[in-house]
């Protein structure tokens, strides 16, 4: 069954995102997608279907929405305040939205991207292959108020089920593995670039975001020019002043400035989802140990479903029910456990 | 004093990221450099290994994108080393179905204002820079930064001039930019420290268009100087009355 979401209210960030478009670099358009990709797999766990369908991509703040037709959802990615016509919801779960129904979605509580899946994904025209908005390639556009969204055709039955959030919304240690131009920068800026607490600038966007530090910038020895390379999402520039500035998934294809690193994918999310002044570290560590966290993080990442869990529990289902004190602090039993 | 050497520069690898890695023709932009990163990509697209999953180049060197699942990093380079020592790259001949382009392009003006910049940086006047700048059939060397961009060269040596430490703030889509004996003709508007020498009114990239792309590497273009009312007659054709003939 397909159905429709409308946009009654959208935030200034609010955007269709998938998994992006690979394939393009030759002609200049960097692969793009959701910006936080575990929450695109969260999402799709969540509702038991493919990860490469679309959702809505929300930076910041939400919006708020109304189905054509009953119709499955999941909230994954920044924690942000979200109720279905007035009633509180779960965070990181799957819900009804009803035909009619508004589901508002509030500001991050933390972290950054908040997404919005929609059972059968959101089927907006392919553009080169995917339904990605690419803001810097001037493919599609933000969403706003009064936009209808055709979603695909959905198998699924399930809703209210529950994922426990992967820890990534307050910043922390990203791991990182040299990159390029790594060795064009003495030991002694490696260390003290290792060495250094970093907060997330305000200026950040989804091409990139720079990190800040009280330190001094950091230098590549001598006055070196570099050629332009490929980049790739992960890649920590060094601009002309010395500020660091991590590139995310809608960065540019090519890059002159060199780069001092590149963030292992699996930790991308965790650099994407800090907000502006969230502290952060750079470790680095050999390219083998970075092949088999990847390695680990796509297991996973693909026994994502098996981890899901009901938010309301089916007595049926409860063996040790008698175990259970039920009498005190009675619930309605309609809330899903916040 | 230490000898300068002719010999040409050895092909180097090097890892982008975790799963992606690099074959470098050389530490500068070269006309031999750029050949063999043009051909050498050609060359993995033919052989379109398993587990690769994408390749593409930027000005001197190729690069492979690779599913870590299928391909592990002392395979791929192994036999990225076997293919690069079957032949001379850098005596490689350009690309098939090239082009060439002739793009009407209006130099100076308010609508390009910093040709009488970019001719002085260059020692030229502004009729000496417009007639060097149109007589150049530059090629494309890449395409990236934006959709669809390429950059352009190699010009004569005169426009070895670097590009300005002040950014402009915002170059509009068409716009031709020249620094470092290259050409930028952009896709979008963008900030540049490029110098705005000429404006065209061709879209290089149209996202819903059957082609979304209009140039290719190895594509030749040469610019043709109109006035700026042709070009404002040339603007309701997305082609910008950009016309393409086949190389042979």
């Amino acid at each position: 069954m397909t159905s429709t979401l409308t946009v009654l209210r959208a935030g200034p960030g609010v955007s269709v995102q998938d998994g992006g478009r690979p394939g393009w670099l030759e002609y200049g358009v960097s692969r793009g997608g959701a910006a936080d990709r575990l929450a695109l797999a969260e999402g799709a766990a969540l509702l038991s279907q493919d990860a490469d369908l679309a959702a809505v991509e929300m930076a910041g703040m939400g919006g708020e929405f109304q189905a054509g037709s009953d119709l499955r959802i999941a909230l994954t990615g920044a924690p942000m305040r979200a109720s279905i016509d007035g009633a509180a919801v779960a965070w990181n779960a799957s819900h009804m939205l009803p035909a009619g129904a508004r589901l508002a979605i509030g500001a991050a509580r933390s972290g950054v991207y908040g997404y919005l899946h929609v059972g059968g994904g959101i089927q907006t025209q392919e553009l080169l292959g995917a339904r990605s908005a690419h803001l810097a390639a001037g493919i599609g556009s933000p969403l706003a108020e009064g936009d209808e969204l055709h979603t695909g055709p959905d198998s699924g039955r399930t809703t209210g089920l529950g994922l426990a959030a992967d820890d990534r919304f307050e910043g922390g240690t990203v791991r990182v593995v040299a990159s390029l131009q790594t060795a064009l920068f003495p030991q002694a800026e490696l260390e003290r670039f290792e060495g250094t607490a970093f907060r997330r600038g305000a200026r950040g966007n989804r091409m990139g975001v720079p990190v800040k530090s009280d330190g001094g910038g950091f230098r590549p020895d001598g006055a070196r020019t570099v050629v332009s390379e490929v980049i790739v999402p992960g890649d920590i520039q060094v601009t002309g002043d010395g500020t660091p500035y991590v590139l995310l998934s809608e960065c540019q294809t090519t890059g002159g400035y060199p780069r001092i690193g590149t963030v292992v994918p699996c930790d991308l999310p965790l650099l994407a989802q800090a907000a502006a002044g969230a502290e952060l570290h750079f470790r680095f560590i050999p390219l083998e140990e970075a092949v088999e966290l990847e390695r680990v993080e796509a297991e996973r990442r693909e026994g994502l479903r098996s981890q899901c869990y009901p938010l309301i529990r089916d007595p049926h289902t409860m063996t040790n029910l008698l175990s259970y004190q039920l009498i005190s602090g009675a619930i309605a039993g309609e809330e899903d456990v916040l | 004093m230490a000898e300068v050497s002719a010999a040409p520069p050895v092909p180097e690898i090097r890892t982008v990221g975790v799963d992606g890695m690099l074959i470098s023709f050389g530490s500068r932009l070269s006309e031999p450099a750029n050949r063999a990163a043009l051909a050498f990509r050609a060359a993995l697209a033919r052989e379109s290994w398993d587990g690769v999953e994408e390749v593409s180049t930027s000005l001197v060197s190729a690069y492979v994108r690779f599913d870590l699942r299928h391909l592990d990093h002392a395979a791929l380079r192994a036999r990225l080393e076997g293919l690069l020592a079957q032949r001379d790259w850098y005596a490689a001949a350009l690309p098939g179905q090239r082009r060439l382009w002739r793009i009407p392009a209006v130099f100076g003006t308010e609508l390009a204002p910093q040709l009488p910049q970019a001719a002085a940086a260059a020692g030229m006047s502004e009729a000496e820079a417009v007639a060097s700048l149109s007589a150049a059939r530059v090629r494309v060397q890449t395409i990236g930064f934006a959709p669809g961009q390429p950059y352009l060269g190699e010009l004569p040596e005169a426009w070895d001039i670097p590009r300005q430490t002040q950014l402009t703030t915002r170059i509009p889509e068409g716009a031709l930019a020249v620094a470092i004996r290259q050409l930028v003709l952009f896709s979008v508007a963008a900030p540049t420290g490029w110098m705005h020498a000429g404006q065209t009114a061709v879209r290089l990239f149209r996202p819903d268009a059957e082609e979304p792309f209009r140039l290719r590497p190895g594509d030749e273009v040469q610019f043709t100087p109109v006035t700026p009312e042709e070009l404002q007659g040339l603007r309701r054709d997305p082609l910008g009355g950009a016309k393409a003939e086949a190389l042979i």
